[in-house]
């Protein structure tokens, strides 16, 4: 210190070294910053990159529901079908027996598919809804009975799925050499090529059969995990009953164990099995051959033979035919809702030109249903709308007054502190508890329909009235105070300066606060759930006390159904619901510009 | 040093339009303005100058009692106007300030056309019963404003679209509209260039014989040029009060007389 005092050159003598010479401070700080602007980039990549992410799953995602499916078939009204004639009226022909029609004409299609079990996946092909609309088709035009009409039945949501490759599309295997298919005494069917076609099917069966293995060793290493903690446990017991319960429980693990072990070893030594034929049951892959007009699949399979039994009609015998195609597929017919036949039946009426797929549009004009292909998100549209309705024209107007009285008139005291001091804490308040007080007071005191958009205006406006008032008040205190006391200096009153002149020019300030908040109530769930909005509608709501749901709710709802097709749905829905976020947000800056322009 | 024009002008009337007596005002602990009596008369220009912070603004906004809108300000004293007093309780304020014209330092247009600036004050004021008589108004203020001939031909353009000198003297228009008796002006022509200043200063000039006019000024040149009286304040005090000429060729106090030749201030 004391040497360096000695050193340091008079005050006003610094030396700042040459212009040319970056000095090391500087060069600390450009790398400094330099760094900042990185950790920005990155940040920024990184939200872009979410954000990216996030919609591409959910536009993929919702693109399959972009689409439905038709089967397309002539069908003839048989009054005997359906049990009415063609004078009886119209209510009682839309209430005929059309499930039988649609049921018979699909199952004529495929005559050999007998029996109670075949005939309803079959039926299964065909959604429910398809006889009700062949019903309206026919109750409007009476005259069809006893006719023969070709119409468009829609198709499942299972044939919908599985023809948009939701269940894992049919992968051609090739077929190189020449089929031979001859029926048996007993009705088996036995197959073989002239070349070792079906060496690379035998090979997955057997890779699947080691898989299966490997799974069954996991389950046998924890049973003797099992054994070797009950055996602890033994030693460990101070009672004979308990050390001989114990014991027991080990001796019933350790037989499971060897079980599962010998089971895996049984599976091992079949897949090593150099050239042994191949049984494939339903737990393993589907081996299925197209062939002299119908389907096949395999039972047995070998290198260039096998077994089969027939899924839709094929033309017996079939000798040296070149006309065959060999197809796989890798999930396991037990894993998946749509079965090997089904995939025959699809495939057929694929094939003959029967399926067609169009612009799904009942997704916007058909409220919600039980069954996906019949499900839409109108009736949550229409509510959102309704509840955004009541929920604007409650919250815009007393958010609005009461940021300029709070703002313009209210005297500074510890009374329009404490209301201030509660907004801004109203703000912060779960939205679920909103729920709870609409449910409370709204609905149990004063009488409110449950479920009705008028309930859930009433709670999504109490949420956002805290945001609408913050917002507008920060735009009030943002008007330069020149404006008013020129207002004032003309000789206006309070009241007038804030509405001629005040109010105008915090407008575009108050208009992106109130639509913030119209967007999280827009987005808002669980209060919606909490006052019933949560229930199942099938006809759009009429009015702000109908019975109602919310789009983010339908989202909620269908994304805890079990069926895959609900998947797509809730994808659109969100979709849907997104779209009209970015729209409020436009009409949001349309707005603002307006009002910016209006001089 | 500061050449004072000398040039004697004669004080049309001596009525005395606002009485000012014991004035004190307080701003929550802060006395801002000690024991002030002033008389302003009608027909006059009278230049309220002095150091920043003097409370020759504060004492002007007295005067339409905008300081009502400021919460911890508190105003003692009388302050008459035509004999009555404005801090009356009967007096509604927005009464007053109709009556009491105000011009600010900055010019502060509504962001609305030339014409809806104008036409504001008269309209709720209602002066006029149908739109020839409004644009007759406007018309009448617009030309007291000096500032017609430019805007006539777009009196639907925004008035903020004007250049700062206009601007100021379409303010002026705005206040003379409501047909006040006095006006005041605090500080209008800081924010103007030297042109935009004369054209104003001439326009307070011309306005000087209609109306009462109170100006506060930091520039001392312009007190001189355009007002027949003028009050020194220094800390809250008024110092000296009297005619221009008198104040600044012969100021009785001394704090005056550091002012005027730049040693205060």
């Amino acid at each position: 210190m004391v040497d360096s005092t000695a050193q340091t050159p008079a005050v006003g003598q610094f030396d700042h070294g040459s212009l040319k010479v970056t000095s090391p401070r500087l060069k600390k700080r450009w790398a400094a910053e330099f760094r900042l602007k990185l950790y920005g980039i990155l940040a920024l990549s990184a939200a872009a990159f979410a954000l990216v992410a996030l919609l591409g799953s959910v536009v993929i995602n919702a693109s399959k529901a972009l689409t439905e499916t038709y089967v397309t078939s002539e069908v003839t009204i048989d009054p005997e079908v359906i049990g009415v004639t063609a004078d009886a009226p119209p209510e009682e022909i839309g209430r005929a027996e059309f499930g039988n029609l649609v049921d018979e004409m699909i199952e004529a299609k495929f005559p050999m598919a007998s029996g109670r079990s075949a005939k309803r996946e079959l039926d299964e092909l065909i959604s429910g809804g398809a006889s009700f609309e062949l019903a309206d088709k026919v109750a409007a035009n009476p005259s069809l009975i006893g006719e023969t009409v070709t119409f468009d039945f829609l198709a499942s949501d299972t044939t919908d799925l599985y023809l948009k490759g939701e269940f894992g599309a049919l992968s051609d295997e090739g077929a190189e050499g020449l089929l031979s298919v001859s029926e048996g005494e007993d009705g088996t069917l036995t197959l073989s090529t002239s070349s070792n076609d079906f060496t690379e099917a035998l090979k997955q069966v057997k890779t699947h059969l080691y898989e299966v293995a490997e799974s069954l060793r996991t389950k046998a290493d924890r049973q003797q995990n099992a054994v070797e903690v009950y055996t602890q446990r033994a030693e460990a017991a101070e009672t004979e009953d308990d050390r001989q319960r114990q014991l027991d429980s080990a001796e019933r693990a350790r037989d499971n164990r060897d079980e599962l072990l010998a089971e895996a070893d049984m599976l091992e030594e079949r897949a090593a099995g150099a050239s042994g034929a191949e049984q494939v049951d339903d737990d393993n892959i589907s081996i299925l051959i197209n062939a002299g007009g119908g389907w096949l699949r395999l039972t047995e399979v070998n290198r260039a033979s096998g077994k089969a039994e027939m899924l839709t009609r094929v033309d017996l015998p079939i000798e040296n035919s070149s006309d065959w195609t060999l197809y796989t597929s890798a999930l396991p017919e037990s894993e998946r809702a749509i079965s090997d036949r089904q995939i025959a039946w699809i495939e057929t009426l694929k094939a003959d030109g029967k399926t067609e797929s169009v612009f799904n549009t009942r997704l916007f004009t058909a409220a919600d249903s039980r069954a996906p292909e019949l499900a839409g998100i109108k009736g949550a549209l229409i509510g959102s709308l309704w509840t955004m309705l009541v929920t604007f024209s409650l919250a815009f107007p007393i958010g609005v007054l009461g940021a300029i009285y709070l703002e313009e008139f209210a005297p500074k005291n510890r009374f329009t502190n404490f209301i201030e001091v509660n907004i801004n804490n109203l703000a912060a308040v779960p939205s679920i508890v909103f729920g709870l007080l609409g449910l409370a007071v709204f609905i149990n005191v004063v009488g409110v329909p449950r479920s009705a958009p008028l309930a859930g205006g009433i709670v999504l406006a109490l949420m956002t009235l805290p945001t609408i008032i913050i917002a507008s008040r920060a735009a009030i205190r943002a008007v330069p105070p020149s404006i008013r006391d020129a207002a004032l200096g003309v000789g206006a009153s309070n009241t007038q300066a804030s509405f001629h002149h005040v109010l105008p020019l915090a407008m575009p300030g108050i208009l992106t606060g109130t639509i913030i908040g119209m967007a999280q109530a827009l987005g808002e769930t669980a209060p919606l759930i909490m006052i019933g909005m949560v229930a199942f509608i099938v006809d759009a709501p009429t009015g702000i006390t109908d019975s109602a749901t919310v789009l983010p709710v339908q989202v909620f709802r269908w994304s805890d159904f079990p069926e895959r097709a609900f998947e797509a749905k809730t994808a659109a829905a969100i979709c849907v619901l997104l779209i009209f976020l970015v729209l409020m947000n436009l009409i949001a800056i349309i707005l603002r510009r307006r009002f910016e322009r209006r001089w | 040093m500061y050449d004072a024009p000398t040039l004697e002008r004669t004080v049309a009337k001596d009525d005395i339009k606002f009485a000012a007596r014991k004035v004190q005002v307080y701003y929550g602990d802060t006395h801002a303005i000690k024991d002030v009596d002033v008389d302003i008369e009608d027909k006059t220009v009278t230049a309220f100058i002095g150091p920043s912070g003097c409370g020759k603004s504060t004492f002007l906004r007295c005067l339409n009692r905008m300081n009502d809108t400021i919460d911890v300000c508190r105003v003692e004293g009388d302050i008459y106007l035509d004999g009555e007093d404005i801090y009356d309780k009967r007096v509604d304020p927005v009464q007053l300030r109709a009556k009491v014209g105000m011009v600010f330092q900055k010019p502060n247009p509504f962001p609305k056309s030339i014409y809806d600036n104008v036409a504001y004050g008269p309209k709720i004021h209602g002066m006029a019963k149908n739109k020839a008589e409004l644009d007759e108004i406007v018309e009448k203020a617009l030309r007291r404003g000096a500032i017609w001939d430019e805007v006539k031909d777009r009196l639907d353009a925004p008035g903020t679209g004007l250049s700062g000198g206009q601007q100021q003297r379409l303010c002026i228009a705005r206040a003379v509209a409501t047909e006040p008796e006095v006006l005041l002006m605090d500080e209008p022509c800081s924010a103007l260039d030297p042109i935009a200043t004369a054209q104003v200063e001439e326009l307070i000039d011309e306005l000087r014989q209609n109306y009462s006019v109170v100006i506060v000024t930091h520039s001392m040149q312009q007190a001189a040029r355009v007002s027949q009286k003028t009050a020194f304040f220094h800390l809250g005090d008024l110092v000296e009060f009297g005619e221009t000429g008198h104040i600044f060729t012969n100021p009785e106090d001394e704090r005056t007389e550091s002012y005027i030749t730049g040693r205060i201030g």
